[in-house]
């Protein structure tokens, strides 16, 4: 099968978008000359031009500002923050602006517009360049929020939310970039539905974004002890498929959920309450949680590392789960 | 919008007045006169809520710059834009209905007073954070840009916004980019209970503009034909790619919200402040051109119809139902948010999702 980095599928996606709608344009810090902070947008300044592959100042509000105004008005703006972290700076138009415009206007004006993003530990980028800050987009109504593991799916899921007629917030994730994957956009699922990355009947491990590489890497390892692990990937957290979730949680009757944003309030937060909620009777055992610890994230790599989950951490906790069996 | 028809039966002394000044003097007229019913409306107990930011005493800036528009240019408007949407030709039966939160409203009443908005009158939005909008124009005039639109699109605030940082990057970026974007700042020498020099040690707010790169320019807000004019000409320096910026000084002549009686203004500087009242100023003007005190009751009498037919409509239209609150969260072809309670009833009683029988 044919394989393609991360990095390569964004960028196809992007380019075969911008191709067949003229009315996307990218702006972003580095997005244009520099070619993209992680070399994303490398290659698109020269094909569509610099009216339509923008470099910005270093100023995050305008930058997310303009891309809401330019949608309202007949553009399909890929706006890119070149860090998660930096979204601080752009809050008021994320959250007031872009996500509620439909709304308070009583549903005259879209706003088809996308946030692009990436975020997550790896590179000892230390506090403000590792975090993973999906729940606060996911806390705020009007919002799709992507978040691909994978080359295929960077490629599709980028691909349909660039028909989107709301803002998307698109996080990928720093980790993955230069990694290659088998290429099947065939294969796919559709927008908003999860895929079953893994199937098994012991238990299951709900997740995305890198989170679903290392399950996966986990539960291989799980396989050899004999332990049949199911990996769901939610690939979008809004929508939210909780029908692929349930059907999982419903056969298996353990359930990790595993997240490599922080705890406390968190994506998992959200995910155990509904899992419990909708699937009480079905559970063996209480909805266990992992997720990125309740710290700033630390520099020295092996701080860092041990701050998110990990494939031994996952493995190790699967374990437990099924010694109570 | 009721200005053709006011003028229709065109009077004996009509070639003698300026057909321009009539129709400033009528639109400042319609803004005081529909601020009045908003305040009546809020009396009533048909407001939905209080914060209703008036701009009596500043109508002038609102005509003077929105007559000088063109059709397909857009804006976006502060919180205190009542009168910047009228000039621009909203409905006043709508835009009541929208302040009283009822389902004709211009936003089926989920945006009300602060997020009022009509994208067939190029009105990108009313906004209740202080220079939440500004950075939209500038989106707009890449558009208008990129799309090869002949427009320029037009951010209104207060002067609370000049101290606010997003202006700063929307200047920058409008001036770097040559985008047909005005900014206009109604300084009306108060945010809240603020007076400007307690909130800006430097009041240049017109060097600050051109220091980015972009044309600007002072003007009082006192004589509404001086501020279309001033505004014409920077507006066709906007729509060639030289965005803009104008200050236009005026008063505010009541509290920040309906229930603020100011206690923080000195009574003698609201006195000097309100003697600067552009309405009073421009019916002056048209005395002086020799319009008759009855030839201006009868218009007075009809604005005032009109505003009193727009409040009976807001208080008699009907509250929008319940279930109107899921929509327009997302596009009308996707799924609406679930609500609280039926999730609550789908943990507890059934199993809707699989639908399989327990
Ligand atoms: C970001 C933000 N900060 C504070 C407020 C609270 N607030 C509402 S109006 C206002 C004063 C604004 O003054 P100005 O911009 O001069 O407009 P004016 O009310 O005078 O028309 C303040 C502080 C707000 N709505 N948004
Ligand atoms: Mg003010």
């Amino acid at each position: 099968m044919k394989e393609m980095t991360y990095r390569d599928a964004l960028r196809l996606g992007l380019q075969e978008s911008m191709q067949s709608d003229p009315t996307i344009v990218i702006l972003g810090e580095e997005v244009g000359r520099y070619g993209g902070a992680y070399g994303v947008t490398k290659g698109l300044l020269h094909e569509f031009g610099e009216d339509w592959v923008r470099d910005t100042p270093i100023s995050e509000e305008i930058l997310v500002g303009a891309a809401v105004g330019a949608a309202m008005t007949g553009l399909r703006p890929v706006a890119e923050l070149m860090y998660v972290d930096f979204i601080t700076l752009a809050m008021d138009q994320l959250v007031n602006q872009a996500a509620k415009i439909r709304y308070m206007f009583g549903g005259q004006i879209s706003v088809p517009m996308m946030l692009r993003s990436q975020g997550g530990t790896g590179r000892s980028a230390a506090a403000q360049h590792s975090q993973s800050l999906e729940a606060w987009v996911m806390h705020t109504p009007g919002l799709h929020l992507a978040m691909p593991a994978d080359a295929t799916d960077a490629y599709v899921l980028i691909k349909h939310a660039l028909t989107l007629a709301d803002p998307v917030i698109f996080l990928e994730h720093k980790g993955l970039y230069a990694q290659s994957f088998p290429f099947n956009p065939e294969s796919a699922p559709p927008w908003g539905r999860a895929k079953i990355s893994r199937s098994g009947n012991d238990c299951s491990i709900i997740c995305y974004s890198r989170m679903v590489q290392r399950s996966l890497e986990a539960a291989a390892q799980l396989a050899e002890l004999g332990v049949r692990v199911e990996v769901v990937d939610l690939r979008t957290l809004h929508p939210l498929d909780m029908e692929t979730v349930t059907k999982s949680v419903r056969k298996t009757g353990r359930v990790l959920v595993v997240t490599e944003d922080c705890l406390t309030a968190g994506v998992s937060a959200e995910l155990s309450a509904r899992i419990t909620e909708e699937n009480f009777e079905y559970l063996e055992e209480p909805v266990l949680r992992m997720a990125g610890e309740d710290i700033p994230i630390p520099v020295a790599p092996a701080l860092e590392a041990a701050s998110v989950p990990t494939n031994e951490s996952i493995k190790q906790s699967i374990l437990k789960l099924m010694r109570k069996k | 919008m009721g200005t053709d028809t006011f003028f229709s039966t065109s009077s004996a002394s009509a070639h003698m007045i300026s057909e321009n000044s009539r129709l400033l003097y009528l639109q400042l007229l319609r803004i005081r006169t529909f601020e009045d019913r908003v305040g009546e409306l809020f009396l009533q107990g048909g407001s939905a809520g209080t914060m209703l930011h008036l701009s009596i005493g500043e109508e002038a800036p609102a005509v003077g710059v929105a007559e000088a528009m063109e059709p397909k240019d857009s804006f976006t408007t502060h919180h205190r834009g009542h009168g910047i949407f009228l000039a621009r030709g909203a409905d006043p039966k709508r835009m009541l209905a929208e302040i009283a939160g009822k389902e004709a409203g211009y936003c089926r009443g989920k945006g009300g007073s602060m997020h009022i908005a009509d994208r067939k009158l190029g009105h990108l939005g009313a906004n209740a954070i202080v220079g939440g909008g500004i950075p939209h124009v500038v989106g707009a005039g890449l558009s208008y840009q990129l799309l090869k639109v002949p427009a320029v699109s037009v951010a209104f605030f207060g002067d609370g916004a000049m101290q606010q940082g997003n202006l700063y990057e929307s200047m920058n970026l409008a001036a770097l980019w040559k985008l047909p974007v005005l900014f206009v700042c109604i300084n009306n020498q108060y945010g809240m209970g603020t007076r400007l020099d307690q909130a800006s040690a430097s009041l240049e707010f017109v060097k600050r503009a051109e220091s980015f790169g972009l044309v600007g320019k002072e003007v009082s807000g006192l004589d509404v034909e001086e501020v279309k004019k001033e505004a014409m000409e920077i507006l066709a320096l906007a729509r060639e790619g030289k965005p803009a910026f104008m200050k236009i000084d005026c008063y505010r002549f009541h509290g920040h919200a309906r229930k603020d009686k100011s206690p923080y203004r000195d009574q003698n500087e609201e006195e000097e402040g309100r003697k600067k009242d552009p309405l009073k100023y421009q019916a002056d003007r048209l005395l002086e051109q020799g319009v008759s005190v009855s030839e201006m009751d009868s218009w007075h009498k009809k604005v005032a119809d009109e505003m009193d037919e727009a409040l009976n409509f807001a208080l008699e239209t009907q509250e929008p139902v319940l279930n109107s609150m899921f929509e327009d969260v997302y596009a009308p072809n996707l799924t609406h948010p679930e609500s609280v309670g039926s999730r609550i009833d789908r943990a507890l009683y059934s199993d809707i999702l699989l639908g399989d029988s327990r």
